[in-house]
């Protein structure tokens, strides 16, 4: 074995010779034991926090008892699948995560664009600014707060809709008990929620495009609707297609944060607003039922993974550079 | 850093006044709607508590009041104990984990560390698969026994892996090979060179990565909700929850007085108002680091 090599002018990347595959990490480390040795905390906090809890798993086919822990409670095969597969909660919440999904994230990225491409064309500094800040609030408040926010406009005695129909004769309504407003509620919360970290996405994509375009465009007589319509969006385009994918790899994943907060357990609402997370949550936290709450993790984790891979491997096919490995 | 000027963009804007004014007025719009929530939540909890049952919820105060504040601020115990918790989690959460993200961040950028995609890989698995919540709890709260400690408040949200994967690029892009090659040539070790190089270099980035770890433990009621039970380990945000769901309200304050003189409605819009108080205004001031921080990650490669 040789000592540590002096690295020199140029050879900070270079290879050292003759390692193979085996035996070669021991010779990394030997080399570079200080770099290791910082990268050891992060390594040991994810082996415990992510990679013992991920090897848990295994409990989605097992019946868990408190002696025997996660590793060690007897093995039941699929019992735990079959009761959540059967018990028709598997494609309500499959159906619910989707659909919401799929509205949340159609809606973000219409609505994110249109931000950026109107807030593009302002040229007051201080409006611009101003507007810009004002977006960008509710991204940093809680959805415990818009919660609050919620109950102010929508709470069926006191709130500023039933209140504002009240003084146009019209009849009161009970949003916390009637289950299709909330797939109008939640969607527009949700643009609420991230319009303003959107829009400084887009922007950025739009402050990136070649001005000589523009001025060209100009001197053909375009007129400002078409420079839109032929430049920018297009334009946009990569960027777009690039978000919605990796959007869609998520898509299994609920918000359960707004979910939680805005909904809780409302039983009324339930079977509209019931999502993968909020019943592993319930399960778990709520009737302690551990097969249900690991075999829907299992489901949600499993299907998360291959659709994640799916659609990397459509951006990577669309652009190499922007895929996540 | 990349700033969001775009004044640039389209010069000859004059030229179309109908569009101008359309812009204007889909932007202005938009941004009354992300900020009249804020204006209902301090109007009402300005106002009188009869008030609101009388006249419900409205754009302004009506019948000015500050009922709701001085009752609160008659027994601020748990109060100022949400704040306290809220306050060391933040704090002590984000220097740890922006600087072992750091670190973790400058290892994975040094490209004569052979194996540093999969050390990479090693983190960036853990965000494409899991093993759900039900393992995860048991083995925090049974195997580890972190139930009811600071421990758990700080470490569960402590580690976003886009992050480090976003300072690594920055890294990449920002500090100089020659000069770290210069500083081995004077003997310099790799944490002296990670100290004294490194990290003042990436100064713009930590400031955006740093503001948004800091937001995600201030907002974050979601680990005391899981793994604490006692008052004292009660996070601001949590608090609110407990507060706002009015079964709880009840119970938080019958301890000190009967119910039947409280301000109900606007003592929840009241607490709302200083719970997140801090946050609406620090963040005119932060406000920057976020949006370089969001194209930082934008333009990663």
């Amino acid at each position: 074995m040789k000592t540590r090599p002096k690295s020199g002018a140029g050879t900070l990347a270079a290879q050292r010779p003759g390692s193979m595959l085996k035996g070669s990490w021991f010779k990394d480390i030997r080399s570079h034991w200080v770099l290791y040795l910082m990268f050891a905390p992060i390594a040991v906090y994810f082996i415990i926090f992510a990679y013992i809890p991920m090897a848990g798993i295994v409990m989605a086919f097992q019946s868990y008892t408190v002696k025997g822990g996660i590793f060690g409670s007897p093995w039941v095969g699929l019992d735990n699948f079959s009761y959540f597969f059967q018990s028709g909660k598997a494609w309500l919440v499959t159906r619910n995560t989707i659909i919401y999904n799929l509205a949340f994230l159609t809606c973000y990225t219409v609505f994110s664009i249109l931000a950026a491409v109107v807030i593009s064309e302002i040229r007051q500094k201080w409006f611009k600014k101003l507007s810009q800040t004002l977006m960008f609030l509710p991204y940093f408040i809680s959805w415990v707060t818009v919660s609050a926010f919620v109950y102010n406009f929508l709470n069926y005695e006191y709130g500023i809709v039933n209140r504002i129909f009240g003084s146009f004769q019209l009849e009161a309504i009970d949003i916390y008990s009637t289950t299709w407003y909330w797939y109008l509620i939640l969607p527009f919360l949700y643009v609420w929620k991230w319009v303003g970290y959107g829009s400084v996405l887009y922007l950025a994509a739009i402050v990136g495009i070649d001005q000589e375009i523009y001025e060209a465009a100009t001197i053909d007589g375009a007129t400002k609707f078409q420079k839109i319509t032929k430049i920018t969006l297009p334009l946009l385009k990569p960027t777009m297609i690039i978000l919605l994918l990796l959007g869609l790899g998520r898509i299994m994943r609920g918000e359960f944060d707004m979910f939680y907060q805005l909904i809780g357990n409302n039983g009324l609402l339930m079977d509209a607003t019931d999502i993968i997370d909020t019943l592993a949550f319930r399960s778990l936290m709520g009737t302690a039922d551990f097969g249900m709450a690991s075999s829907v993790g299992f489901y949600q984790s499993v299907l998360t993974l291959i659709i994640i891979l799916g659609a990397n491997w459509m951006v990577r096919r669309y652009d190499k550079d922007q895929a996540l490995f | 850093m990349i700033t969001i000027d775009s004044n640039s963009v389209n010069p000859k804007l004059n030229s179309a006044p109908l569009f101008t004014a359309i812009a204007y007025t889909v932007v202005g719009l938009i941004a009354l709607i992300c900020v009249l929530p804020f204006i209902v939540l301090v109007s009402g909890a300005f106002s009188s508590e009869s008030a609101i049952l009388q006249e419900g919820y409205w754009f302004w105060p009506r019948d000015f009041s500050l009922e709701a504040f001085s009752y609160i601020f008659r027994y601020p115990a748990d109060l100022l104990n949400g704040y306290k918790v809220s306050i060391i989690v933040t704090v002590v959460g984000t220097v740890l984990s922006l600087f072992i993200s750091m670190m973790a961040a400058y290892v994975l950028s040094r490209k004569d560390l052979k194996h540093r995609n999969a050390l990479s890989f090693f983190l960036f698995f853990t965000t494409l698969f899991n093993g759900g919540l039900a393992p995860y709890y048991i083995w925090i709260s049974r195997n580890l026994d972190l139930t009811n400690t600071y421990a758990v408040l700080i470490l569960a949200p402590m580690f976003n892996v886009m992050y480090i994967l976003i300072l690594r690029s920055f890294i990449r892009g920002s500090v100089p090979e020659p000069l770290l090659e210069s500083a081995k040539i004077d003997g310099a070790g790799d944490f002296r060179i990670f100290l004294k190089i490194v990290l003042p270099l990436t100064k713009p980035a930590l400031a955006s990565i740093g503001v948004f770890t800091a937001l995600a433990y201030w907002n974050d009621w979601w680990t005391a909700m899981m793994f604490t039970n006692k008052d004292h380990l009660i996070p601001l945000q949590y608090l609110l929850y407990k507060m706002l769901s009015s079964i709880n309200l009840s119970a938080a304050m019958s301890q000190h007085v009967s119910n039947l003189d409280m301000p109900k409605e606007t003592f929840k819009l009241a607490m709302t108002v200083i719970a997140t108080g801090p946050i609406v205004l620090i963040f005119p001031f932060v406000q920057k680091y976020f949006v370089s921080g969001i194209t930082i990650g934008a333009v990663k490669g």
